[in-house]
């Protein structure tokens, strides 16, 4: 039973200035390629979520749920998987999708309003991002055990929040996996609010990483905003239930910087000095200072990275700002494989209307 | 050749949709060493082993949600809820992923699954074991809502469901599962979307589906000796519906009595008669009525056959379809709730 029980603190590689902390933890340290890809797609991802709020503020997107100060989590849960492997992301997981390597302007297609999911689910092995709480759990746990079953040798992850936590699909789904030994990562990304809602009025559990052990679940939690140890922690995950042995669970601390989306108000419920203490603890930074300490990251990359990045959301701003073409029959040809007598007689209606239109 | 019953029917056609299709795995409450508790999977544990048909946990969203996640890793599900109103768990994965999946990922996905479900009433079960909950379902784009009313449909929906590239639900009448036919499987009836006729008439139509069909039936030969030539239209899939057979029907006859267990308010027989009524208005002799279950929640045993819309209940629906063309006193008052 031990061994299903999580530490009962975060593992922890970085402290928060990006020094190695001085009891190093047992995983294996990722090697120094894959934390300046980790450096890399972060400092990208944070220049394409503050290009999605601008968007936001211009009217080109109708909403966006911001990750800054989780990009750590997103990223680290891309890089711990194969590119083969299954995510099922949430509608905050946009910054995971554009370092999977999605167009990120298919990713803002369901935020934009002109689909509901841009992006093919299986060229990127993607679902689609679920708004649902803890709906795609159960998902993934399934896909996992199909996967499993034609010895594919391909592991899905699920993306949730800590509200979601107190859904009961969750539960299902960790019981699920668990009997059925299905190859999933659970990744709760802890960001201690659900919309306004604080942790304590979701659980009295000692962590969420707890939630585990009731299914025989094996479960770690880890420092969301140390890339070093969410990297380690997920490749260990993974590697858990890549070799058969079933899903694990992982709790990462982390925190939502800015408010649940563009249309929230986190003064509300939040004070500036609490979200001031977790820019201190911010993941890039973070692995920053601690690449420049390892001379493994010089002036010239860091400009580099950020040359990127800016291109990244330039690209993004001027293809955003083209309208989206729309297609109103697109209503209709994608509910059934064959549309029904009563869908074909609507579709032509609405056609009637729009030649009326003109 | 035997009789055999709509449950051996059944049991029959997930047989051969196993044999002849290795992505088809059955799962769900006590489907495996049990059989199921109507025994409708009986032997296919045996038969195909434990990686083909499983017993589960007990969680229906937990079900439904694991059912999807397979569909999209290649496998063709056919998931078990026990009960009618033990499947509303599973109601938000059924609503809000299985039916909208193909749609979300506009045809980039789909999802081929069935969701098999011992539905309405009429055998003497307790509270939460009888509801008619096929509205639920017929209202939710994106879902196939199927339903069989005899033995031969039984299994040729059934084999039609799980080859169908869209979720199915499936909806099979626990009255009449030990209804008996002489069938030959494997056999196919008509396909999905397509009405039949059961008993060709000239008087009125009366629509049916699933348990009400043999209600429907058996009231039209009852109707016969009080000289009333009744057509009898079997809707066979609520989704897909069959316009034109219902509609060449009443336009032939006339007249349209829509049969449901279900409470009638806001049901699939208010769907059918508003349809019926604006296809056929210049055809129609009187208002198109409905026979169904009271707007209450599903009766204690002892009372369902109060509840429950018999032969006696279609025959008082006929006396109101104005053959002389008198008006129906019972709606001449203002705001009258009959």
């Amino acid at each position: 039973m031990a061994q299903l029980l999580p530490a009962t603190q975060p593992v922890r590689f970085l402290t928060e200035t990006g020094t190695p902390v001085a009891d190093r933890p047992a995983y294996p340290e990722p090697d120094q390629d894959l934390l300046l890809s980790a450096y890399r797609k972060m400092v990208v991802g944070r220049r394409f979520d503050t290009q999605a709020t601008a968007l936001t503020k211009q009217g080109r997107l109708a909403v966006y749920p911001s990750s800054h100060g989780q990009e750590a989590c997103q990223v680290g849960a891309v890089l711990a998987l194969d590119s083969g492997d299954w995510l099922f992301p949430t509608y905050r997981e946009s910054v995971a999708l554009v370092s999977r390597g999605i167009d990120p302007v298919e990713v803002l297609s369901l935020l934009r309003g002109d689909a509901h999911c841009g992006y093919d689910p299986g060229e990127h092995h993607v679902a689609p991002q679920c708004t649902p709480l803890a709906t795609q759990t159960l998902h993934a746990a399934g896909l996992a055990y199909a996967e499993r079953r034609k010895g594919s040798g391909r592991i899905a992850l699920a993306f949730i929040g800590d509200g979601a936590t107190s859904e009961g699909d969750f539960h299902e789904a960790l019981n699920f996996a668990a009997v059925f030994r299905a190859p999933v990562v659970f990744l709760v990304q802890n960001n201690h609010y659900a919309i306004s809602v604080p942790l304590s009025r979701q659980s009295a559990a000692p962590s969420l990483a707890h939630k585990g052990i009731g299914y025989g679940v094996p479960a770690e939690q880890v420092d969301g905003n140390d890339p070093m140890a969410v990297l380690a922690v997920l490749s260990a995950a993974a590697a858990h239930a890549r070799a058969g042995n079933g899903p694990f669970l992982v709790e990462a601390h982390t925190y939502r910087i800015d408010a649940h989306t563009n249309a929230d108000d986190a003064s509300r419920y939040r004070s500036t000095a609490e979200v001031d203490q977790w820019r201190q603890r911010d993941p890039i930074a973070r692995l920053e200072a601690y690449l420049r300490g390892r001379g493994a990251l010089t002036d010239t990359v860091v400009a580099e990275v950020a040359a990127e990045a800016e291109e990244y959301a330039a690209a993004l701003r001027t293809r955003m700002n083209a309208d989206p073409p729309l297609t109103p029959t697109d209503l209709f040809d994608h509910v059934y494989a064959e549309p029904t007598p009563q869908l074909r007689e609507q579709r032509a209606g609405l056609l009637e209307e729009l030649v009326e239109a003109r | 050749m035997a009789p055999i019953t709509m449950a051996q029917a059944l049991n029959t056609a997930l047989r051969d949709a196993l044999h002849d299709d290795d992505r088809v795995v059955v799962f769900g409450e006590d489907v495996g060493a049990l059989g199921g508790v109507f025994r409708v999977t009986d032997g296919l544990t045996d038969k195909f082993g434990d990686e083909r048909c499983f017993d589960t946990p007990l969680a229906e969203a937990g079900i439904v949600g694991f059912a999807v996640g397979m569909a999209m890793g290649g496998f063709r599900p056919v998931v078990e809820m026990q009960f009618d109103a033990f499947a509303y768990p599973a109601f938000e994965q059924i609503v809000s992923h299985v039916a909208k999946l193909r749609n979300r990922t506009r045809g980039r996905l789909s999802l081929p699954l069935v969701i098999r479900i011992p539905y309405a009433g009429g055998i003497g079960g307790v509270e939460h074991h009888c509801d008619s909950s096929e509205a639920y379902y017929a209202h939710t784009p994106g879902l196939k809502v199927v339903t069989p009313a005899t033995v031969a449909d039984a299994y040729s929906l059934l084999r039609e469901a799980i080859e169908d590239p869209d979720p199915v639900v499936f909806l099979e009448p626990k009255k009449l599962y030990w209804s008996k036919s002489d069938v030959d499987t494997p056999l196919r009836t008509e396909p999905f979307g397509r009405a039949v006729v059961r008993r060709a008439g000239r008087d009125a139509t009366v629509v049916a589906y699933g348990p009400a069909v043999p209600v429907a039936l058996a009231a039209a030969e009852a109707a016969a000796g009080e000289g009333w030539d009744l057509e009898v239209v079997d809707l066979r899939t609520i989704v897909p519906f069959d316009d034109e057979t219902v509609t060449a029907s009443v336009r032939r006859t006339g007249r349209c009595v829509v049969i449901q267990e279900a409470p009638g308010f806001a049901g699939v027989g208010a769907e059918v008669a508003a349809r019926v009524q604006e296809r056929c208005f210049h055809s129609l002799h009187a208002p198109v009525l409905r026979v169904s279950g009271f707007d209450v929640p599903y009766p204690p045993p002892m009372l369902e056959h109060h509840h429950l819309p018999g032969v006696d209940r279609v025959l008082d629906a006929l006396d109101r379809l104005q053959r002389d063309d008198e008006p129906d006193p019972r709606f001449l008052a203002l705001g009258g709730a009959a």
